[in-house]
């Protein structure tokens, strides 16, 4: 596992580079920062325009794998929280709300084309504020968010005909507050479906990554987009709390915790306010003996390490039938020594930084327990930078189910590994969490296939691969994982019906 | 017409008596392959950026490994001589490049490619008969399609060694490995390794005809226990030829070979790689999988004609920041 060195720039050299003899050892090849302006202050985006906080209170967002500061955002009080949610009603009333749904679609459209156009921007922009690679960020997060807008764009004027028989007016002004893990990912996830079916939004972003919401606010002010269509207010749990609890929001979309989920469904209990949460997860992760082993490997590394494990779908539960379990954790291990952790700016980078010190912290307790309890810790040598938020790839095998670290969501880069003798028994204990977001099942046979996704109380089981994301394919979960869809039409339905 | 030998000899691997229902039991355990996930794998890596130092590094590392292939029916001796003294010297006007691994040619041209590869010095570096340390490599087995007897097939490998070949690309009965004949594929290949004699054996599976990938896992399994000393893609002839998706499953099978039996196994894609960026992506393959032990002319070789001046040129362009003409740099 390698340290990129950082200190030299990505361009060719002008003199003789000196022969490296032995390997393959990659040097730094970091992605320029060029594209991407920060300012040094940044205001509420309230009715198409910066707004300073009534607050007038602004709290620093850094880079976690430097630790270093990259600029001060407003924090959103009650008053600012107001104001957002006026401006969003005055939109929804009128130039918004009013327009004919193939218009809205052009805004889409459009939004969706700058967000390619602009993605190099938008990537280096979430890796510079949230840590992840930045392979990741260019690879995924932004075809993805871009992939969301148009595919909700095409059914803005469709709505009729993948509804038949529904009401398919708008909701009104929605209150969303979004995760830190996806930052871009999940304002498409969560403004395209609302946008798309005529609705206002007022957003509350991650309090540790909230530039590229604010990026993203000044690319509709150049799409167009009528001013209050989209407000974004940024803070803390506090802001969110006072966007889900403003009554003058009609439907609210949390990205979250399942602790913080619970508490907004009991606020909103009997105010008549809609409701989608996409919560936690510990999803299992199943592998059979006649799966194909080196590929199951790679959505094993995928499934736990993808996004540092920040990920609510991670598959942080592996159930390896105990046939193959010895076979399997050589390769695993062996695996491990070929992952690359450090620099998120390093294209080579596969492991980045862990996006806050608190997380880091809560990471490092489970992880503590998890010894305690008396699994077996094994990490791969690797060494990590001095500075930021970093935790080597880890595993823990002779995992109980009664361990906290098979039961509690850890959202880090840390596999628990347990075994099952037969299909029946990988169900139980597939099945035995209060959570039921996603699983994934490895084996040849396509029969057991569709036995077990029968069985497996997930919202998304994936067959022989993982984490796979299309704007096409509905997302969300079982039991306390939540409940709403993201994703298909499934992921309109929540915003429609308003009247 | 001849067939296969009646009685296999003892294999340390597949143990004292090899027969139809031990190849079997061996190639049961064999794990499966996932086609999307092997391309996704691939195509992964194959975004692996790799600059400057490590470029260079990588594009000299490239030329050690090259087999510099000429697999023509209109080959003559005056064209093997020609490119005998590219392997050597492929810059002429850069003493720092280095010699590729060996010349690849029909066995009719092995004496010829042996005479222009004498040198004068008279070491045998890199174990070649040869005094530049550029090895001769003669296909044969009735290359590419292999239809021919057995006792053809060995006696032109005998030939071809005889005539100073130290390296033999031989091909699989691929028509007895997808009836389901392993035991005759295994024991060709054990005849041909044992008609190479000191010579070392490259075995070419041909996966564009073996189709799928489970085939081509199962058929590296099985020429590794033959004992093969590298595996090879293709013979070039056949479309598709070497791919990342079907070295990686190699690549993978020779990984599992080390570590059952701890030989160390080589590998040869070959056919249709003729860009460095490309050849950088095979590189990058082998490292992720076998590691730096792999990372050697010894275990590792690219089959190719035109691959060495595009190496050649990213070379000239890294060190002068500049892409030089083509015409620069020699065709032979």
């Amino acid at each position: 596992m390698s340290t990129p060195d950082t200190t030299t720039p990505d361009k060719p050299a002008t003199t003789t580079p000196e022969i490296v003899p032995t390997g393959l050892d990659y040097v730094a090849s970091i992605e320029s920062t060029d594209p991407v302006n920060i300012d040094p202050s940044y205001d509420l985006w309230i009715d198409g325009a910066p707004t300073e906080p009534a607050t007038n209170r602004y709290f620093p967002t850094i880079n976690p794998a430097t630790e270093e500061p990259l600029s001060r955002v407003a924090e959103a009080g009650p008053k600012d929280v107001d104001r957002a949610v006026a401006a969003a009603r005055k939109a929804y009333e009128g130039a918004w709300g009013r327009m004919p749904a193939n218009e809205r679609a052009k805004y889409l459209y459009r939004i969706a084309r700058m967000l390619q156009e602009r993605s190099r921007e938008f990537a280096v922009l979430e890796t510079l504020d949230g840590g992840k690679p930045i392979r990741e960020s260019r690879d995924i997060d932004l075809p993805l968010a871009a992939a969301h807008f148009f595919y909700c764009a095409g059914w803005a004027d469709k709505l009729d005909f993948a509804f038949p028989g529904l009401d398919t007016s708008p909701v009104g002004v929605v209150g969303q507050v979004i995760p830190w893990n996806f930052p871009m990912l999940m304002i498409a996830w969560k403004v395209a479906p609302a946008l798309a079916t005529g609705n206002t939004v007022v957003l509350k972003p991650a309090e540790t990554t909230p530039l590229s919401a604010l990026a993203f606010a000044r690319l509709t002010a150049e799409a167009g987009l009528p001013p209050g269509t989209l407000n974004i207010v940024t803070g803390d749990g506090t802001t969110g709390a006072e966007v889900v609890d403003h009554p003058g929001v009609d439907k609210v979309a949390f990205t979250g915790s399942t602790a913080v989920g619970k508490q907004i469904q009991r606020n909103l209990a009997g105010t008549g306010k809609r409701l989608t949460l996409e919560l936690g997860g510990k999803a299992p992760h199943i592998i059979f003996d006649d799966a194909p082993l080196d590929q199951a490997i790679e959505g094993i590394i995928n499934g736990i390490f993808f996004n540092q494990g920040h990920v609510c779908c991670a598959g942080s539960r592996l159930l390896v039938q105990e046939s193959v379990f010895d076979n399997l954790m050589d390769r695993l291990r062996l695996r491990l020594t070929h992952l690359r952790v450090g620099d998120p700016l390093d294209k080579n980078t596969d492991v980045g930084a862990i996006n806050s010190r608190a997380q880091l912290d809560r990471i490092t307790d489970l992880v503590d327990i998890g010894v305690a309890e008396g699994a077996d810790m094994y990490q791969p040598p690797c060494a990590l930078p001095e500075r930021g938020f970093w935790f080597a790839p880890t595993l823990f095998t002779g995992v109980s189910q009664s361990h906290r670290i098979a039961q509690e969501e850890i959202f880090g880069p840390v596999l628990s590994i347990m075994t099952f003798r037969t299909p029946a028994e990988a169900v139980e204990k597939a099945n035995n969490t209060p959570y039921g977001l996603s699983a994934g099942v490895w084996t040849s046979k396509g029969s057991r296939i569709l036995w077990m996704a029968d069985r497996l109380a997930a919202g998304v089981v994936w067959a022989n691969t993982y984490n796979k994301f299309d704007p096409a394919s509905p997302f969300g979960g079982f039991q306390e994982s939540g409940f709403g869809r993201e994703g298909g039409r499934h992921g309109l339905l929540p915003y429609l019906g308003g009247h | 017409m001849s067939s296969p030998a009646t009685t296999t000899p003892a294999s340390p691997i597949l143990g004292p008596s090899v027969t139809p229902r031990t190849i079997d039991s061996f190639l049961r355990a064999v794990p499966s392959v996932d086609e999307v996930g092997v391309a996704e794998r691939a195509g992964a890596l194959a975004t692996r950026s790799v600059k400057r130092e490590s470029k260079l590094a990588a594009l000299h590392l490239a030329i050690r490994m090259c087999d510099l292939t000429t697999l023509e029916g209109r080959d003559t001796p005056g064209k093997v001589i020609q490119l005998a003294s590219k392997a050597i010297r492929p810059d002429p006007t850069d003493p720092d490049i280095p010699s590729v691994a060996a010349l690849c040619v029909y066995p009719n041209m092995v004496p010829y490619a042996v005479e222009a590869l004498a040198g004068a010095g008279a070491g045998t570096a890199n174990g070649t008969a040869t005094g530049s340390g550029v090895a001769v490599a003669s296909v044969a087995t009735y290359f590419p399609s292999g239809q021919a007897p057995l006792d053809i097939k060995t006696g032109e490998v005998a030939w071809a060694v005889a005539a100073g070949a130290t390296e033999i690309d031989m091909v699989i009965n691929r028509g007895a490995f997808l009836s389901g004949d392993h035991l005759r594929v295994h024991d060709e290949i054990v005849a041909v390794k044992e008609a190479c004699g000191p010579a070392h054996l490259k075995v070419i599976l041909e996966t564009g005809e073996l189709s799928t990938f489970d085939n081509v896992r199962r058929a590296s399994m099985l020429a590794m226990a033959a004992g093969a000393d590298f595996i090879k893609t293709s013979t070039g002839k056949v479309k598709p030829a070497a791919t990342l998706p079907v070295t990686l499953v190699m690549l993978e099978a020779i990984r599992d070979f080390h570590a059952a039996s701890g030989t160390a196994v080589g590998m040869k894609p070959a056919g249709g790689i003729s860009t460095a960026k490309v050849a950088i992506r095979y590189l990058v393959l082998l490292a992720e999988t076998l590691g730096s032990d792999w990372l050697t002319p010894d275990r590792f070789r690219f089959g190719a004609s035109s691959l060495l001046n595009d190496l050649l040129m990213q070379i000239r362009w890294l060190r002068e920041n500049r892409y030089q003409s083509p015409d620069y740099f020699t065709r032979d």
